[in-house]
């Protein structure tokens, strides 16, 4: 900002709003949204394209589709030769990847701040000139495969939360999981992912988001240049494909290789629609911090070092989704106790909380907590990109996020009973069991003590 | 110390394309005599800190591997007057979080805080008691002592577990570095032995502190001072043994995943190394490099056998790992061994071309803004440069030493580091 001596005060004035002003934001004519954050401690900067379609917007027989475009997207347009975009970011002095999730799906590169026009001009050419190769994609279908190989089918805890993930879901979307099953991915055509592609990835149906050492009003003249010309294209509709009420316990089980029984109880948990109104969403975030978002939060206090139960015990709950969301509790029981042991003390914490309440100290410290993450948080880049990102995904404006923080903040330990009361609930819950199976015929590898010193 | 006045003299142009990113590192010595490195830097009201200490799990004794991770894991639950409950209670009404482990040379605590005062104090006084006054509790020792069997046992199921274990024990054979705990070792060892290797290897003269953040220096002093001054008095503990000469070897272990796992590598160099310039540079083309290695290229692009594959050197006190690592499905994985082969016998023959070592050159180079892009890794670096007694500069002339390497270099360096004949191979599953 630039304050001559002649208008001081106006300076003054301005100041704060100045300062709000960042981040950014300039809608392109093409409905490209574009969001810049400066944030000028190093001499880098993030760039990032957040297509709004991931996995909840596949139909059966095609899951997985939005991860293997996302591979697809490595492998050229009629500018750029396949491969030759991971060889320009990389002489860029660059980084990059993607990710794709149920919601969306998002392509980055971290490099030296002179060479972000040079990531605009890349990201731009192929949101809208993909090649999509037959032989490209032959190769890439098998690379997937193995990615599925590695973090899913001989992951036991992985293989677990996608079985429990496709009971407790029987109408959205989310029960199928992001990588695709098996059987989709070895039937996915070329044509499949090319369908996918001109439906999909239009600048109307994306949004980019900037983090760095840069110039809001250079980013949005660059993308003007390079994301302007791209022609949007009406978007098919999407249908809401809402779960139905859950009308009892379901129970599952899952064998797999391991020594620990692994434990997932996973109650139907809502998500934040307005910002404003909803309580509820905020009130089991907090519920979550209160159960382990520390070492002597109530889990790991009670449930692994007081009563021993569990060798660990956690739970999980994200309050933005584009769907349904889960509220989960996960653990392993400890060497002598049984995975019914370790349930019934779930329950018992669950039900301490329903009756009892919470501490005002425990809720103290939960926030105290969440001020302080959001001071670490400025110390990555790459982590404010996302939190921009990730709420603009789900509908929510980047800018609500200090509201956001305010009504956690505001969260009063009566909202947290009450939503406990409401949603661990057992005509909503799924109890998923990893019940481990020893190594078939293979003895353990010896330690190998040998003698030292 | 800047990276920019450093580079005015320079006049290779990759460099001059890039701009500058040193960090000026201050350092001293405590009155403990605990070694002291401190990046001054208020952008942010956060305070970062570190202690390195020698006694990483190569100090484990004969019989008790698994020692120096449990001491280290102890250390935080329960020190000086709190309990582990107050402990963890009073880090999160702060906002404040300890992190650190121990991997084989150095066993670390850090502190994540913000800088007010009525944060930093406190904060600064729990970490002080975790390193110079932990409780070791018989009954949090006797749980942790069962929770770390029952996640090693679990691990144990792991295919990439048990390819690890064998791989660094063929590679490292009567030697620390190749020597893990077992169910057994971690059932022999007593609380008695905690306080004995706290005792014995927490001592300020081996140890390292590393400040980064919003302090002003005579802060810095202050709270180096403070915080070590009640470490243990320590013993002369001398560093990990030299090894003995590499020895090739493969092993193959049954495993019903799958995805079979490989490993190939041997010992190779140590911190330090004059070496390790060509090495790095040379490997980013070989398998260093993310997407554009030679063995993503053959391995990932080419012939779809894997989503990872990927090589690296881990310098350490004693000369650490080469090592290739890659998942496939296992019908594949003898094809996917003879490949890989393949592609690194190729890389110790011929080296980078030339246009392999300048794309090379300008990644490690350009890309070195993002390495020092905030405090949490400037800290990590820095705590590196200063347990491990690099230069002062190293990070000011990274970008040199980089650029100062010729594919003549690099095919040298292989060759004094990396011998196809002395390689350990590691196959768990496959058919």
């Amino acid at each position: 900002m630039r304050c001559t001596r002649l208008i001081p005060l106006l300076c003054l004035l301005v100041a704060p709003l100045a300062a709000h002003a960042n981040p950014f934001e300039h809608k392109l004519a093409n409905g490209l949204n574009v969001i810049v954050k400066e944030d000028r401690r190093a001499p880098t900067a993030v760039h990032m394209v957040w297509y709004r379609v991931g996995s909840i917007d596949e139909k059966n027989g095609l899951t997985g589709v939005a991860h293997l475009l996302e591979h697809m997207m490595f492998k050229g347009t009629p500018n750029v030769g396949p491969g030759e975009f991971n060889r320009r970011v990389a002489a860029a002095g660059g980084r990059d990847n993607a990710f794709t999730n149920r919601d969306y799906t998002a392509y980055f590169q971290q490099t030296p701040k002179a060479q972000l026009e040079e990531m605009m001009r890349l990201e731009a050419d192929r949101m809208r000139h993909l090649t999509l190769d037959p032989k490209e994609f032959a190769q890439e279908i098998k690379v997937v495969m193995e990615e599925r190989r590695m973090r899913t089918d001989d992951q036991p805890p992985a293989l677990l939360y996608e079985q429990m993930n496709a009971v407790a879901f029987q109408a959205s979307p989310y029960r199928a999981p992001v990588i695709g099953w098996m059987n989709d991915l070895e039937n996915m055509s070329v044509e499949d992912a090319r369908d996918w592609y001109d439906r999909w990835y239009v600048p109307n149906n994306a949004y980019v988001v900037v983090v760095g050492d840069v110039d809001h009003d250079e980013v949005f003249r660059l993308a003007e240049q390079y994301y302007g010309p791209l022609e949007p294209r009406a978007l098919p509709l999407r249908k809401p494909q809402e779960e139905p009420k859950q009308l009892g316990i379901r129970r599952l089980t899952v064998k797999a290789p391991a020594e620990l029984p692994v434990l997932l109880m996973a109650y139907k948990a809502p998500v934040i629609r307005d910002v404003e109104r909803d309580v509820d969403p905020y009130a089991l975030e907090m519920l979550g911090a209160i159960l382990d978002g520390h070492d002597a939060a109530r889990f790991p206090q009670r449930l692994v070092k007081e009563l021993r139960v569990a060798v660990n015990a956690g739970s999980g709950y994200d309050s933005t989704a584009r769907g349904p969301s889960l509220f989960f509790l996960q653990g392993s029981p400890s060497e002598g106790r049984t995975v019914a042991e370790l349930e019934a003390a779930f329950r018992a914490e669950i039900a301490r909380i329903q009756k009892d309440g919470v501490g005002a100290d425990e809720l103290a410290r939960a926030r105290a907590q969440l001020v302080a993450a959001e001071i670490y948080k400025l110390d990555s880049m790459f982590a404010q990109a996302m939190e921009i990102g990730q709420l603009e995904a789900v509908g929510i404006p980047y800018r609500a996020n200090e509201r956001l923080i305010e009504k956690l903040q505001a969260v009063s330990a009566a909202d947290v009973q009450a939503a406990a009361r409401k949603y661990l609930d057992d005509d909503s819950l799924t109890v998923a069991v990893l019940d481990p199976q020893p190594l078939p015929k293979t003895p353990r590898p010896r330690s190998g003590a040998v003698p030292r010193h | 110390m800047k990276f920019a006045k450093l580079f005015a003299g320079v006049s290779l142009c990759v460099a001059a394309q890039f701009s500058q990113a040193g960090v000026t590192i201050e350092h001293w010595q405590a009155p403990s005599g605990a070694r002291v490195f401190f990046v001054e830097n208020h952008t942010l009201p956060i305070v970062d800190v570190q202690l390195d200490f020698a006694a990483g799990t190569a100090y484990d004794p004969a019989g008790k591997s698994g020692l120096a991770s449990l001491t280290r894991d102890l250390l935080d639950l329960g020190a000086g007057a709190l309990d582990e409950t107050q402990t963890a209670s009073r880090l999160a009404d702060l906002g404040a979080s300890l992190g650190g482990g121990a991997d084989m040379d150095r066993a670390n605590v850090s502190l994540r805080t913000l800088s007010a005062a009525d944060k930093l104090t406190p904060a600064l006084a729990i970490l002080r008691d975790v390193v110079s006054a932990p409780r070791f509790d018989a009954a949090v020792f006797e749980r942790e002592q069962a929770r770390t069997i029952a996640a090693l046992k679990e691990a144990l199921t792991r295919p990439e577990t048990i390819a690890a274990r064998a791989f660094w024990s063929a590679m490292y054979p009567q030697h620390p570095y190749g020597v893990q705990s077992s169910p057994e070792s971690l059932t022999a060892i007593t609380r008695t032995d905690l306080v004995a290797f706290h005792a014995r290897h927490y001592g300020a003269a081996r140890t390292t502190l590393t400040l980064v953040g919003d302090l002003t220096r005579a802060r810095a002093e202050a709270i180096a001072a403070e915080l070590t001054a009640a470490l243990p008095s320590g013993s002369d503990v001398a560093p990990p043994p030299e090894l003995a000469p590499a020895v090739g070897s493969e092993r193959r272990i049954a495993h019903p995943a799958a995805q079979a796992h490989l490993l190939i590598g041997m010992a190779a160099v140590r911190r330090g190394d004059p070496d390790y310039f060509p090495l790095l540079v040379g490997n980013y083309t070989l398998g260093g490099g993310g997407f554009v290695s030679r063995l993503m290229k053959e391995v990932r692009d080419r012939r779809g056998y894997a989503y990872s594959v990927y090589s690296y050197f881990m310098p350490m006190q004693q000369p650490g790992p080469f090592n290739i690592g890659l998942q496939t499905k296992k019908a594949q994985a003898g094809a996917a061994l003879k490949l890989t082969r393949e592609v690194l016998a190729g890389f110790l023959a011929e080296g980078p071309s030339a246009e392999e070592l300048q794309a090379a050159k300008l990644n490690l180079v350009g890309s070195f803004p993002l390495r020092l892009d905030s405090n949490r890794k400037i800290l990590e670096n820095v705590a590196s440069i200063g347990f491990y007694k690099l230069p002062l500069d190293y990070l000011d002339r990274y970008a040199e030493k980089v650029e100062a390497v010729s594919a003549d270099d690099v095919r040298a360096a292989f060759a004094r580091h990396v011998q196809a004949g002395k390689l350990t191979t590691v196959v768990v599953g496959g058919e």
